[in-house]
This record gives C-alpha cells, structure tokens and sequence, in this order.
C-alpha cells in the first residue's frame, strides 16, 4: 500500500493546506519490538507503523492528512527551457548501519547526488522500504530519523512512501528505495559524451572509503583504525562548481563500479582517451594497504560522496578552487585529462613510471556494497 | 605507505632500468631475439601488471607469464568435484574468493551457489574451520589450493581440527608443488626460456636449495624475487647479470623473508599431514609426475576425497583452448584463438581468464599496451 503525506507549504491551498485551527491528529505507536507479517497486512498494525515510524520522521508536525499520492506545485512553476529532473535508487547495503553513515542517509545522499550531478537542484522525494519480518522497529526508527535529518541537510522533503513487510530470508534486513525530483534550469547541459581531448578531469576527494568502510565494517578484516565512509551531499558542492565554471562539460558520482568504471563511460561515450596520473589521484593510505591485503583496486571501489568531472583546460583550475572552497571538495585533485587516444580507453600513468589501461570491471568478488 | 613507498620509488627505478639498459646492451643473444624470461608466479604477473612494468622495460626483454596461479591450472574435472561437494545436501562448502568463478564442465562455484548450494568465501582455512565450529550440524568442506604457499596453513589447520576434536571439518586437496612443474616445462619442446625470475612465497616455505637442478642441470639462472615492483625490477636486472656473465645460479633477491633452508617448522607440518600423489592433472599442461599432494591416511577423517562420493572425472579442456601454451610461455594471451572472442572474463573457457592472476585476465583486464602509442606527457 502506498501512502502519502500531502505537502502543505509546497503545495497550493487546494491541494489540502490544513484549515486553520484544526487539530492535529495523534500520532500512532507500535508497541511491539519487532516488525512481523501483520505490519504489511494493509490493516490498522501496517497503518500505525508508517505512523509510528516513517511520518513520525518525515512529518513531524503530524498535520497531514494522508493520501495515494503527494501533490506538488513549483513554486513560480517552471520558466521556459526548464526542465524536471527525475531519478530513482534502491539501496541494499549491509551492514545497516556503518562507520560515517547508514543506509538511511545513503538513500537521501545518493538521490539527491544523483540529481545534483544532472546539474538539478533536488526538491522531493520518496522512500519505500521493502523490511524483513524480524526487523527491531527501533532499527526502522533509527533509519527514518536519520533519513529525515539528511533530507532536512540536502533541503529536500520526503513526500510520499511505501512499506512492504517480507517473510524472514526474503530479504536481508531492510531494502529501501528513493525516488528523487528536482529542476534543471537553462543554461546546463553535461553530457557523458561531452569530453574533449585537453579537457582536465578532476575529483573532489579521497577515493574508496566508502568501499573499504563497508567491507571493513563486515568484519572481514578487522582494521584497527576504522575508515569511514565518505558519504556526503553533493548538492552545494556541485551547485558552487557549476556556478564558478559554467562551461563543465560531464560530471558523474562514483558510486557503484568507482572512477574506474566512470571514466570508462565517458571515454567510450565522447570517444577518446583518458589518462590519470596515479601520483596525483587522491587514495587515502589506509584504503591503498587494505586494498593491498586483499586485492583489491581502490579505483573500483565505491564512494559516496565523490564525483569526477571533465572541464575545459583553461578552467580547471578555477574548478579546482570552487571544489575546494566546499566541505566536501577540501580533497579535490585535478587527476588526469582527455587525449585523442587511444579511442574508448583509460590509461594510468604508474606512480612507478609505467602504464597501464584501467578497464571495466567485469565481474566482482565483493558482496554488495551500495 | 610506511614500508611498502620503499619499495615503489620512482627514482630507484629508472636508476635500475638504466643498468638493465646498459647490461641488455651488452649481453649478445639480444640482438637476434629478445630475451625470455619467466615469472613462475601469479602475485609477480600482477605486479607486472598493476604497476606497468613491462611497459617500462626494453623490448629486448620479454616476460613469459608462468603457470604459478593455482587457480589457474586447476583442471576441469577438480572444479566438477567441486561443484558436486558444493551440492551435496548439508555440505558447507568454504573457498578462496578467486575460486569462485572458475569454469567447470557444466558451472562455476558461483553458479552453484545461485542455484542454492551453500558455498562461503574465506580468507583462510582457519576461517573454515570455525564454519565448522559455529555449525555442528553441517558438513564443512575447505576446498584447498595453492603451492607450497598455502599449504602450511592448510596442514595447521587439520592439526588443529584434530587438536580440537572437531568431527565435521574436512578438506578436498588441491594443493601442489613447483618443483615438478618447472622441470616439466624445461622439458617441454616449445619453450625457450633464457631465465627464471623465481616466486618468493614458495620460497619462504621451501628455501632456495630445490632450485638447484635449475641451474645445474639446465644451465638457466633463476633468482627468488619479491613482490613490490623495484623487487622484480631488481630481479630482471640480477637475472640479466648473471646471462651476461655467462653465470648460471639460484640467487635470493627476497633476503628479507626467505632464508636458504625455508621454514622448518611450516615444512613439518606440511609432511605430517601430506603425501605426493603419483600424479595429478594440470588445466592445459596434461599429467605431471608427482606435482600434487593428497591427505596421508593417518588424517583420512579430515579428507573430503575420502568421505564424499564425488565424480572424479577426467574432462579434456575445451578444444579451442590455448591454455597450455599460454602457461609454458610458447605463446602470448592474445595470440591464443580464442582470447577475448569466445573467451573473456564474462565468459571464461579457461581459467587463465578467471583469476586476477591469470595471464589472460592481467591482459584483457591491464592491457597490451604494446599495441597502444604513448601520447603527450602526464597530466
């Protein structure tokens, strides 16, 4: 069943803004400890549940009344050549909860990074959580808190949702899925095929916490000096960046697959070369020895609060410093540039002073990790 | 990184590429024909590969990619054993991650495990066993494989269980030894190798003494090296050395980990709990005489050959296969007929397409950037 809070101040009076003076409904509590069957029934155990747990973050007023669907308006609506930006995500990662985040703020972050990189400003959202019986309700609680405090950081609100309850081994704990809508205004166009050789590429921090983090966070190996993912919003950053050097040519978060895979996409799209220089890209030395140990390649890893971005040569110092003006770019490296070969591949220049292609990841030997 | 930087410096680089240049220059064979050179061992591909080395070195040197990744020359119908321990009902079935993709006649590890078979992927058979410990109803099977690298710990481990008592832990052995295959590659009519650069891990168990033969009888220099990519640089040049001194003698670049004599205490381990096999089969090198190991009967309760029923066939490598030829050097990934069309790493026909060590994988995955034309300066 889906169930959405209606919008009040984003919304036009007709669209359902309380009446003045109305009470506000009492909010609802589940007094059980775990989620069960019962709570994905459709009746009143399911009903007191998004209550409780969902609207008891996302709508913390408890005004609104709840419908099929959330109705929004644009303020000013959209001028001539805007365009609406929409984007979704489902997020599976396990542990729930790991050092520098959890899967609440990763469905929020990845979202809104997803539109943001689009060059949108995010606006809406929506969750659904697809929850395994046996689930602690507190544990749901903690993740829609926190989803709610990111939201709030990204300024997007969390308009409508959807739960599901599966029978135990059906999924693994909790699956959650966003939606994401913002606007994309005039004067923008990034494109994955827009890379042209001299361009610079560039990124804005460390590469592979978020990776090593999680899979640190697994157990596996049982670092002494945990590393923390790197997941952040990236709405600022980039809208900082945009606004600085109009003329960015593609920007891409480096979630799943890593710069790696990134790279590999714009250079078969633009088709032409990329070469990275090993010594100027960012891994912080924790992640390249326990990558070291494992065997793994930090480039693969995935971030979560890390984009590249291509950007003509006599600008890329001008991105640089708006990257690095931000919290989340202080890192930022300008790491390699655009050739005319070879044709649809990366190289990377060795730290050593050899070279060697950067390829696609084909298969991968790592659980899921985003 | 403290410790390992040392061993990755840039400058110390080109100084050594300066003196394989000039001893190159010196050593006549150079100019007919470029020099072979085998690494007998997986991790030294890698390194190869990962930090670009062979794009560094002078085109009179050519590195012959051996048969030193385990995962590699495992036959088709050990991986079939495998697959049928995997699905046998209450079985555990714990791995080495690089396993799991390998090729057998009719599925992978992976495949198996999609279908419901319960495989886990370890980091070590200590690991296994408390799979073992932690579910005493089950069966657990370590499936274990690797030179005399891995097989200490894999012999601790049964010592162990035995120590413990622990009644549902068992090994299906897959383990080998260089020596025998070395030999059989030097015997082999289509290779022409003019020195070894020698795998260090072996080394640390096994010391530098078995070499010997190498040397005496072959008249090829081989010289243990480490793994950072200066440890390999300084081999090739210490290999090159002794060819242009006209030298021929098992020497120790590795000094920090391996000793002459190896590792006692690990090599009594190995011989408590292992016996040679008359013979066991490698993927694309056929039957090799005493190149594997089987559990000795006296541990036959912790053997998985022993307990289970598995197939045991014999299945012959796809016919389009290269695989043999690529091991012994006698031709390069990308001349096999099958590299990269039929045979990639979605769709591996071999294993040298499988694992990151592979000589196939290294390739399609690092590059042959021989082929592709340096362009402009670094960023």
């Amino acid at each position: 069943m889906n169930v959405a809070a209606r919008v009040p101040e984003a919304g036009p009076p007709e669209a359902g803004r309380p009446e003045a003076g109305r009470p506000a409904r009492r909010r609802a509590r589940v007094n059980v400890p775990t989620v069960t069957l019962a709570h994905g029934g459709g009746g009143k155990a399911m009903r007191d549940l998004i209550d409780d747990v969902f609207l008891g973050a996302f709508d913390e007023h408890g005004l609104a009344p709840l419908e099929d669907q959330a109705r929004l308006s644009l303020e000013g609506g959209l001028a001539p050549g805007e365009r609406l930006a929409l984007t979704t995500d489902s997020y599976v990662v396990d542990p729930l909860f790991f050092p520098g985040g959890d899967i609440g703020r990763l469905a929020v972050y990845g979202t809104v990074n997803d539109l943001a990189v689009g060059g949108a400003t995010p606006l809406y959202l929506t969750c659904s959580a697809i929850i395994e019986e046996g689930l602690a309700v507190d544990t749901l609680r903690r993740v829609a808190r926190s989803m709610a405090e990111a939201a709030t950081l990204c300024g997007v609100r969390i308009v409508t949702g959807d739960t599901k309850v599966v029978p135990r081994g059906a999924c693994d704990k909790l699956y959650l899925n966003t939606a994401g809508v913002g606007v994309l205004r005039t004067g923008i166009s990034l494109g994955v095929d827009a890379a042209r050789p001299g361009d610079r590429v560039l990124v804005n921090g460390v590469l592979g916490d978020h990776g090593a983090a999680i899979l640190n966070a697994r157990g596996d190996m049982a670092l002494s000096s945990p590393i923390e993912s790197d997941c952040a919003p990236l709405h600022g950053l980039i809208a900082g960046l945009l606004a600085a050097v109009p003329t960015v040519r593609f920007m891409r978060d480096l979630t799943r697959g890593g710069l790696a895979t990134v790279l590999n996409e714009a250079a078969e799209a633009s088709a032409v070369g990329i070469e990275i220089d090993e010594a100027a890209t960012p891994i912080r030395e924790e992640v390249n020895g326990f990558c070291d140990i494992l065997g793994f390649d930090p480039l693969y890893l995935a971030n979560e609060g890390r984009i590249a971005c291509v950007v003509p040569e006599e600008d890329a110092e001008v991105a640089l410093a708006a990257l690095r003006a931000h919290e989340h770019g202080a890192g930022a490296a300008i790491i390699g540039r655009i050739t005319e070969r070879p044709a649809g591949r990366v190289v990377m220049r060795t730290r050593f002073g050899g070279r060697r292609i950067v390829d696609m990841l084909v298969g991968d030997q790592l659980p899921r990790i985003c | 990184m403290k410790y390992v930087d040392e061993f990755r410096d840039p400058d110390k680089a080109r100084a050594l590429l300066r003196e394989i240049e000039k001893s190159v220059a010196r050593i006549d064979t150079c100019r007919h024909r470029p020099l072979a050179l085998m690494e007998v061992c997986g991790g030294h591909t890698h390194t190869i590969f990962k930090f670009g080395i062979e794009t560094m070195l002078p085109d009179a040197i050519e590195l012959v990619h051996g048969p030193g990744c385990p995962v590699c020359v495992l036959p088709i119908g050990r991986v079939d054993d495998c697959v049928a321990l995997a699905e046998t009902p209450g079985v555990i079935l714990a791995t080495f991650g690089d396993a799991m993709r390998v090729p057998g006649s009719k599925k992978s590890l992976m495949q198996a495990r999609a279908d419901g078979a319960d495989v886990r992927m370890v980091y070590s058979p200590l690991d296994a066993l408390r799979l073992a410990r932690d579910n005493p109803d089950r069966e657990v099977v370590f499936f274990g494989l690797g030179f005399e690298t891995t097989m200490p710990s894999t012999a601790l481990t049964v010592l162990q269980a035995e120590r413990e008592g622990i009644g549902n832990f068992s090994l299906y052995c897959n383990h080998i030894t260089i020596i025998p295959t070395i030999k059989a590659i030097l015997d082999s009519p289509d290779v022409e190798l003019d020195g070894f650069i020698g795998p260090g891990h072996v080394s640390m168990v096994i010391g530098a003494r078995p070499y010997r033969f190498i040397a005496e009888r072959y008249r090829r220099p081989l010289v243990i090296a480490g793994f950072e990519p200066l440890d390999v640089l300084q081999s090739v040049w210490m290999v090159l050395k002794q060819i242009e001194q006209g030298r021929c003698e098992i020497e120790n670049q590795y000094g920090r980990i391996v000793p002459d004599d190896g590792n006692r205490a690990a090599l009594e381990a190995v011989e408590r709990v292992f016996e040679l096999r008359e013979q066991f089969e490698w993927r694309g090198l056929g039957s090799i005489d005493r190149s594997g190991v089987r559990v000795r009967s006296a541990y036959a309760r912790y053997d998985a050959e022993r307990r289970f029923a598995v197939p045991s066939l014999r299945i012959a490598d796809p016919e389009a296969c290269q695989c043999g030829e690529v091991l012994r050097g006698a031709i390069k990934p990308r001349h096999c007929k099958v590299f990269g069309t039929a045979c990639t790493p979605e769709t591996p026909l071999g294993a040298l397409m499988v694992s990151s060590e592979g000589a196939c994988a290294a390739y399609y995955r690092y590059g042959d950037l021989d082929r592709i034309p340096a362009e402009g300066a670094p960023a």
